[in-house]
């Protein structure tokens, strides 16, 4: 049975850090269980031995490159799109809180 | 800070069953990270070993490192695992700022190895089964620092600061099957098996996997049971146990804790734990209560790993003789007990001695120097055996000069410490300190002459025939000549001049 109930919108939207309010779920819920719904259409079609299923467009296995170093960037390049540095390092907002 | 219950261990398991399942993370030597040509040096300045795949900058392609493939191939041939046909990386998906990319590339339902098992001898040679589920590849995560809290600890930190010079180095993820019937003996399996796995994992040279630097970290993961119940108790995860001996002490710590939540009728939470070096406790951490959402799913961006029939066999002809195999050889040919041989293994001196060996030395005595005076001094130090400043070439020398009569033993441990302290080789300590054993017949019949012209009561006893009394006048001669002497040709001179039979 396909579709997305709106507790897991709920579940994912709290993985996902996002704050939705209970209109926005209401909403989501039905956009996403839609787009679930259309998905699970082409499965269905899919849903044979004959058909296996991809993760890949291209049909390639074993690309695979030397263990030999390559140049990496500079820290100063590194660090160069980081809203916030400090000892040569991302600085990031408190992780937890007090517990 | 609330003190946890514990009660006896011999209580936890006259009524209870321990079941374990140990997670083991290897990190891998290679030259490169496991999607990216990054150097994995250690010690260099942060941020420094970096490009854009590993900060997950948007468009970077990632590509498997072939020697990653191939070490862990390797490593679940040595675990008498399957190996895949097929098998695909998958994305973890999780919010913590120690990966950039917001997930760490993985193995979920198709691990590269599966299915095998490692035999483990404990300490009386029993030998334990232990049986593996998987063994995946996966890349290792950044480095956090936490800042502003009270003790470096997440909580209570302003902030934290991330070098991701040790995101995407190879890790390989192995995982045990539920380890049951070990009973009282289950922390003793648990350390006996780790320790085994190191020691496999060096054979293969896929890593140098040292537990004190991270290249090797255990989770421990344990429930208990009634006696005689078929399921399985609720289990706590005990994350980042890092020495052989923390892995037994967690594993009995948790025993003991369950035991007195359950048996005081509690219910034991599935949570992941902290261990604690000082004293060999938990505490705890993460409850698991979203456990397994990581909302995995195959990696777009990597094709599929499909390692040939052949390829596999031609790494299986690269196996070294298991460490346990060349442990029950070494030990014939030693011609020592498992009891001995455990204490040679337990001191880390398997690799010196037989590399001693190599350098010409008999097994009796390159075994003797390595686990006595070497082992003492290294003991000394808290450092490895393997870390003292002596070469199996230099120990194998000694041995030599021991046998050919130029050094005594205590000559012997005198030359060690010129050898340890940077004094140079054997030859040139013993020159340097001027350390030869006096045999020549000319000073030490000198010396034999005043010992005896020192001594006269006991030369006395000697000629009337009480031979052992020679001991004396022998230790005079040896304190005469400051321990140089050849204390057995010294016996022999003084019955010569006093005119008994030896």
């Amino acid at each position: 049975m396909p579709g997305i109930s709106r507790e897991e919108v709920a579940h994912l939207a709290k993985l996902a850090r996002l704050e939705l309010k209970d209109e926005e779920l209401d909403h989501f819920a039905g956009q996403l269980d839609d787009i679930i719904g259309a998905v699970a259409a082409v499965s269905a079609v899919a849903d044979d031995a004959a058909v296996p299923p991809t993760s890949h467009p291209l049909p390639l296995t074993n690309v695979m490159r030397p263990d030999e170093v390559r140049p990496s960037l500079t820290p100063q390049q590194a660090l160069s799109g980081a809203p916030a540095q400090e000892q040569q390092r991302f600085k990031v907002p408190q992780i937890l809180g007090e517990e | 800070m609330t003190v946890t219950e514990l009660v006896s261990y011999d209580e936890a398991l006259a009524s209870y069953d321990p079941v374990m399942g140990l997670e083991v993370h290897v990190e891998l030597g290679t030259r490169t990270k496991m999607f990216c040509g990054c150097s994995t040096e250690l010690g260099a300045e942060a941020n420094s070993q970096v490009c854009p795949t590993c900060l997950g900058l948007p468009g970077a392609l990632p590509v498997v490192n072939k020697v990653g493939v191939e070490s862990a191939v390797r490593i679940g041939l040595a675990l008498n695992c399957r190996i895949a046909d097929w098998c695909r990386f998958a994305r973890k998906n999780y919010f913590y700022p120690d990966m950039p990319k917001n997930f760490q590339t993985s193995q979920y339902d198709e691990p590269i190895a599966f299915d095998g098992y490692l035999d483990v001898q404990l300490e009386d040679g029993e030998v334990f089964r232990v049986e593996i589920e998987r063994a995946h590849m996966e890349e290792d995560t950044g480095k956090s620092t936490h800042v502003g809290g009270a003790t470096g600890r997440i909580h209570g930190a302003s902030h934290s600061l991330l070098d991701y010079n040790r995101a995407g180095i190879p890790l390989i993820e192995i995982v045990t099957k539920p380890i049951q019937g070990a009973g009282e003996r289950a922390p003793e399996v648990a350390k006996a098996y780790v320790a085994e796995l190191r020691e496999l994992i060096k054979a293969l040279g896929v890593s140098e996997a040292r537990m004190e630097m991270g290249q090797m970290r255990c989770d421990v993961n344990l429930s208990l049971r009634p006696k005689g119940a078929e399921k399985f108790g609720t289990r706590s995860e005990t994350k980042n146990v890092n020495s052989l001996r923390s892995v037994e002490r967690a594993a009995r710590f948790e025993i003991q804790r369950h035991a007195a939540v359950l048996s005081s009728g509690g219910t034991i939470i599935q949570e992941t734990r902290h261990f604690h070096e000082e004293d060999g406790s938990t505490t705890s951490g993460r409850v698991k209560e979203e456990a397994e959402d990581y909302r995995y799913f195959p990696e777009p961006d990597l094709v599929p790993v499909a390692p040939a029939r052949e390829w596999v066999e031609e790494l299986r002809g690269t196996l070294p003789e298991l460490p346990r195999v060349r442990r029950m050889r070494l030990r014939e040919e030693w011609g020592i007990s498992e009891h001995e041989m455990q204490s040679v293994l337990n001191a880390g001196a398997v690799d010196p001695i037989v590399a001693t060996v190599d350098a010409g030395a008999p097994a009796d005595q390159a075994r003797k120097w390595w686990m006595g005076e070497l082992a003492r001094r290294a003991n000394e130090d808290g450092a490895e055996l393997t870390a003292l400043p002596i070469t199996p070439e230099q120990v194998a020398r000694l041995c030599a000069l021991v046998a050919e009569g130029s050094l005594n033993d205590k000559l012997a441990r005198q030359t060690i410490e010129g050898v340890l302290a940077g004094e140079g080789g054997p030859d040139e300590v013993v020159e340097k300190r001027g350390l030869k054993v006096v045999s020549d017949e000319g000073a030490l019949g000198t010396a034999v002459d005043e010992a005896i012209a020192g001594n006269p009561d006991i030369a006395e006893k000697v000629r009337g025939g009480k031979i052992q009394a020679a001991g004396a006048l022998v230790g005079a001669v040896m304190k005469a000549t400051r321990g140089q002497a050849d204390a057995g040709r010294a016996r022999e001179m003084i019955l010569e001049k006093l005119g008994v039979e030896g």
